[in-house]
């Protein structure tokens, strides 16, 4: 490897598995104070992801989009790591699939609003995650 | 001398259970497979998780009001230890092993003055502990991994997990599980939970240096967006999920891997004791024949 480097390690992560592990130039990452366009030599920095799509950037031009529900990345000079609740290609996403989920986190938040002492934060994150799929399938 | 057809019967038997035994066999391979692909499909995200943790700890370590997860509550009263067994017996001494390490270990702190609390994971275990420690146990969670374990699963030990620490159940978790190395051998770990232990690097597979070769130092000074308690408030509690479905994963591995060893020795025991039932049979019977010609013999003589 040579000192100076013009490509940043890129690893998604899910739970299940790891998603992708490749060198790629910029990655754009979606976090909760706004979007964060990863290039090498970045700093050092642990930022929590809100539920949006990554953009992983070749040439000038975006190669890859992938939806994430949400998670942390950490960036290092060579190294950036997502962890992703959830993570789809947003080629993959079926629209119908989305507004449907949409439909129904719209139904669960309703239903926890409406109870005592319901649970809000989780049927709350449920539809922000549906609505940025959604978008995210549209934007396509 | 055993009748000959008592005999037949003993063989007829244990063939049948070795038919049963190679056919568990074979279930426990093939969900042996699955269950480690997914094992070892989870690992990078835990150990990365596992980091960041580490790393946010240890910026925010010391600080007042740093979140009980991470540095324990301050006292370390009540322990409560996570036993992952299986629901099933019939392997080995997967479920033996993790029994015995939890009785040891509960002693140990009884004696030391501390109040034990067991959290059951799988039948197993509360059958093999609840003689013992009946008054110990707060709960078991039966029929994880039935159809592989899922997220969802790991959720829910952690939840329960997360509420009795918020209710102020526990001061310190520990989880027992059996890490899977390979089909023959499961590896015997008790994990803290809770309070958070940085992980030791050391024991993670040499060949798997890909993800922590190029690792900041620990002394590296990270940003943090949003503030590193915020980050620390929602990573935590995650960072408990995906420790827990670690373990869950790695125990349904091992058990598999177990069952499936037990099952071919006992395979072969079977194999081996129908030989020698064969063997006795046909002398019985030879012996049979030749008292029957002797008495026809002397018989015919005597006339």
């Amino acid at each position: 490897m040579s000192e100076v480097s013009n490509t940043i390690d890129f690893e998604l992560v899910s739970p299940e598995k790891l998603l992708k592990s490749e060198p790629v130039e910029m990655v754009v990452v979606p976090c909760t104070e706004g979007d964060i366009g990863v290039l090498p030599g970045h700093s050092l920095l642990i930022a929590t992801v809100r539920p949006g799509v990554i953009d992983i950037h070749e040439g000038g031009q975006v190669r890859e989009s992938i939806f994430v529900a949400g998670g942390f990345a950490e960036v290092s000079p060579e190294r950036c790591t997502v962890l992703a609740e959830e993570a789809v290609p947003v080629a993959d996403i079926d629209p119908a699939q989305a507004e449907k989920r949409l439909e129904d986190a719209k139904q669960a938040l309703t239903k926890a609003g409406e109870a005592e002492d319901g649970d809000t934060a989780a049927a709350e994150k449920e539809f922000k995650t549906a609505e940025a799929m959604l978008a995210a399938a549209s934007a396509e | 001398m055993p009748n000959l057809k008592d005999l037949k019967v003993r063989i007829n038997s244990v063939k049948s259970t070795q038919k049963i035994t190679s056919a568990m066999k074979m279930v426990a391979a093939a969900k042996l497979r699955r269950a480690q692909e997914n094992a070892e499909a989870a690992r990078p995200y835990a150990e990365v998780m596992e980091r960041m943790v580490a790393d946010v700890g240890e910026s925010l370590g010391g600080i007042e009001g740093a979140p009980p997860m991470l540095v324990g509550t301050g006292s370390t009263q009540i322990h409560l230890i996570v036993a992952c067994t299986a629901d099933r017996g019939l392997c080995g001494g997967f479920n033996g092993a993790i029994i015995r390490e939890v009785r040891t270990m509960a002693h140990d702190l009884k004696r030391d003055g501390k109040i034990v609390r067991i959290l059951c994971v799988g039948r197993k275990g509360r059958d093999g502990l609840k003689r013992e420690f009946g008054d110990d146990i707060v709960e078991t969670i039966e029929g994880i991994g039935r159809r592989g374990v899922e997220f969802a699963d790991a959720r829910k030990v952690a939840e329960t997990l997360i509420t009795m620490f918020d209710a102020g159940g526990f001061d310190v978790c520990t989880i027992v599980f059996n890490r899977f190395q390979s089909a023959m051998t499961q590896i015997l770990t008790s994990q803290l939970l809770i309070p958070f232990a940085a992980p030791e690097t050391a024991d993670d597979e040499a060949g798997k240096d890909s993800a922590g070769a190029d690792d900041p130092g620990p002394s590296a000074i990270f940003v943090y967006e949003p503030e590193e308690q915020e980050i620390l408030a929602e990573l935590l509690p995650k960072n408990i999920n995906q420790q827990v479905f670690q373990a869950l994963l790695e125990s349904s591995a091992s058990e598999h891997g177990a069952r499936m060893t037990s099952m071919d020795n006992a395979t072969r025991n079977a194999g081996d004791m129908i030989d020698s039932l064969t063997l006795t049979f046909n002398r019985t019977r030879q012996a049979a024949i030749t008292r029957e010609l002797i008495e026809i013999i002397s018989g015919a003589e005597a006339l």
